[in-house]
């Protein structure tokens, strides 16, 4: 019955898929032109022609083209598509992992300490809704440098849900456990690693699997605003280009990745989780 | 003055009142002495502040005033040599049957090897009769099961005093009366003292030496000191047909249902000792 039922979504899903491609490419037919090219069209190499939205068929043979070699180099602006991603997968760790090594302490402080979640609060309550791409040109500023400046786009970003759940994890540990870490007199280092991290761990790795999901989708902006590298250049520049096939085959490959990072966390998250 | 292993004097308990100034006094004057290898258990109606006694025993809790020394020297705060086990088991969700004895062997004795720790404590969730049993995690367990591995957890660090807060109570009559002989076991194997806090008279006839019985609250009291004249070792099967099971119980029932309710005025509250009963024909 379960099983039938997970051949039957997976097929359902193939069905959509295929109506979805058939609709796009569909509409996508080349405009069968009675009349002849003007001398305008003509010049620009039939424009009409080019400035459509290009064909799944087309994306399609593109991507295998694009997987086959991805990580050529030909100079800076002809860079292979992993390569580009490589570039934002290192970015989006680095920050990442940044903002969980501060986060999760402090998160663990506040979550412990009642004068420390209210001395902590307002900041917390006013830095959060910043958009992190606002940050950007103050760290240009300071930085000068736009390689650390987008690492620290995406470590502002992360920072807030990691902090947020990790204070309430903490906060939240059933007082039964403490009391049994008490009643065992353990110092507050090993009630901390012994029964506070496990017992939160479950909400901590929530609040690292929305920060790298947050992380995923600023770094395409950020690196729209700096350039250089990246899967976010990438694409503003294949648009410049007017490379439409390579945007969207690109917008897939971001999705692709963006899966791949949560199933990621998602797998660890089964590791912590435990049934009360 | 005879020198008792453990000495409540004067304890209370109170929080602040509706008003200013006004305190909501749970329990005053309570005083009362345990000797080491003794086994009480303490009746009395739910909200007289039992729990809180046994917290404060614990160190979980604080006292209001009054003092409780043990072994000579008054307790402050948790100590390893006070185990709990609390009524809703408290065993740690994320750790196996034998990780959760691990737990409290580890930290009683953090110079044992891993595999004197493993030993020690396979060997007191045998003594519970979970053996084979030591892999599962407490959701894979019943809850007779998981009581019986918090008792494990407690036994196994040894500590001078066992504090049981209703450790049966959300267990069924069948369940119950199995783990109650394990732990009529495991105790005369151990020969721990124990202070127990029950709602159920014929589980205290069964396995306390004496049974406190304290009144209803507000400014509840320690009022008697029941001894339980039937010789070792007891079966739950054998002890009523023992000649003083029926007056230890009428007399328990009987404080339950009338005595408690009233207001027990003492000349001279500061050393109110309960009032010591022996039915022994
Ligand atoms: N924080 C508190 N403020 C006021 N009263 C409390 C507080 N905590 C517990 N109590 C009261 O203390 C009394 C004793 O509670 P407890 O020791 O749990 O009783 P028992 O275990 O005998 O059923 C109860 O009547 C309860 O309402
Ligand atoms: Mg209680």
């Amino acid at each position: 019955m379960l099983k039938s039922l997970k051949v039957k979504s997976a097929l359902l899903s193939i069905i959509f898929l295929v109506i979805l491609l058939g609709i796009w490419e569909g509409a996508n037919q080349a405009p069968t032109d009675t009349k002849p090219l003007t001398e305008y069209e003509m010049l620009m190499g039939g424009a009409s022609q080019e400035a459509r939205v290009p064909p799944p068929s087309e994306v399609i043979e593109l991507g295998f083209k694009e997987l086959s070699d991805p990580f050529y180099d030909a100079g800076p602006n002809d860079k292979g598509i992993g390569i580009q991603l490589g570039y934002s997968i290192y970015r989006v760790m680095v920050g990442f992992l940044l903002a969980a090594a501060i986060a999760i302490p402090i998160g663990f402080l506040i979550g412990m300490s009642p004068l420390m979640y209210n001395a902590l609060n307002p900041f917390i309550q006013v830095l959060r809704p910043i958009s992190p791409l606002a940050w950007m040109p103050l760290a240009l500023f300071i930085i000068k440098d736009s390689e650390i400046s987008a690492i620290f786009v995406i470590f502002i970003c992360s920072i807030w849900p990691m902090l947020i759940n990790t204070a309430f994890g903490v906060a939240n540990v059933r007082k039964d456990w403490i009391n049994v870490a008490r009643t065992h007199q353990l110092s507050p280092l090993q009630t901390a690693m012994q029964v506070i991290l496990p017992a939160a761990a479950p909400t901590i790795l929530t609040g690292m699997r929305i920060s790298i999901g947050i992380a995923w989708l600023v770094i395409v902006a950020a690196e729209m605003l700096v350039g250089g590298t990246g899967i976010g250049y990438y694409v503003w520049n294949e648009w410049n280009n007017l490379d439409l096939a390579s945007v969207i085959f690109s917008i897939f490959m971001i999705g692709v990745i963006g899966m791949l990072l949560d199933m990621m966390l998602a797998y660890a998250a089964r590791w912590v989780t435990y049934q009360e | 003055m005879k020198h008792h292993f453990l000495q409540i004097e004067n304890l209370k308990k109170s929080y602040p009142g509706p008003d200013k100034d006004s305190e909501l006094v749970i329990f005053e004057n309570a005083n009362f002495t345990i000797d080491k290898g003794e086994f009480v258990c303490v009746i009395g109606h739910s909200g007289c502040g039992k729990s809180t006694i046994l917290n404060i025993l614990a160190g979980l809790d604080e006292a209001s005033d009054g003092i409780v020394i043990m072994d000579g020297k008054e307790i402050s705060g948790p100590s390893l040599e006070r185990g709990v086990v609390f009524q809703n088991y408290s065993l740690l969700p994320w750790r196996t049957a034998l990780q959760n004895v691990t737990f409290g062997v580890q930290a009683r004795w953090p110079e044992w090897s891993k595999d004197k720790v493993q030993e020690h404590s396979l060997r007191f969730l045998e003594l519970v009769g979970l053996k084979g049993a030591e892999d599962r995690k407490p959701s894979q367990l019943s809850g007779g099961m998981r009581q019986r591995v918090s008792i494990a957890r407690a036994f196994a660090t040894q500590p001078q005093l066992l504090l049981m807060d209703e450790p049966f109570g959300a267990l069924d009559a069948l369940t119950r009366g199995v783990i109650q002989e394990e732990l009529i076991k495991i105790w005369e194997e151990s020969k721990q003292t124990v202070f127990m806090i029950t709602h159920d008279v014929d589980e205290a006839i069964l396995l306390a030496d004496r049974i406190l019985l304290m009144t209803n609250g507000p400014k509840a009291r320690i009022a008697e000191s029941v001894k339980v004249s039937i010789p070792r070792p007891r079966k739950r099967t054998e002890i009523i047909h023992h000649q003083d099971y029926y007056k230890i119980r009428n007399h328990l029932v009987d404080f339950l249902v009338d005595r408690s309710k009233q207001d027990i005025t003492v000349l001279n509250p500061k050393d109110a000792s309960p009032k010591i009963i022996d039915l022994a024909s």
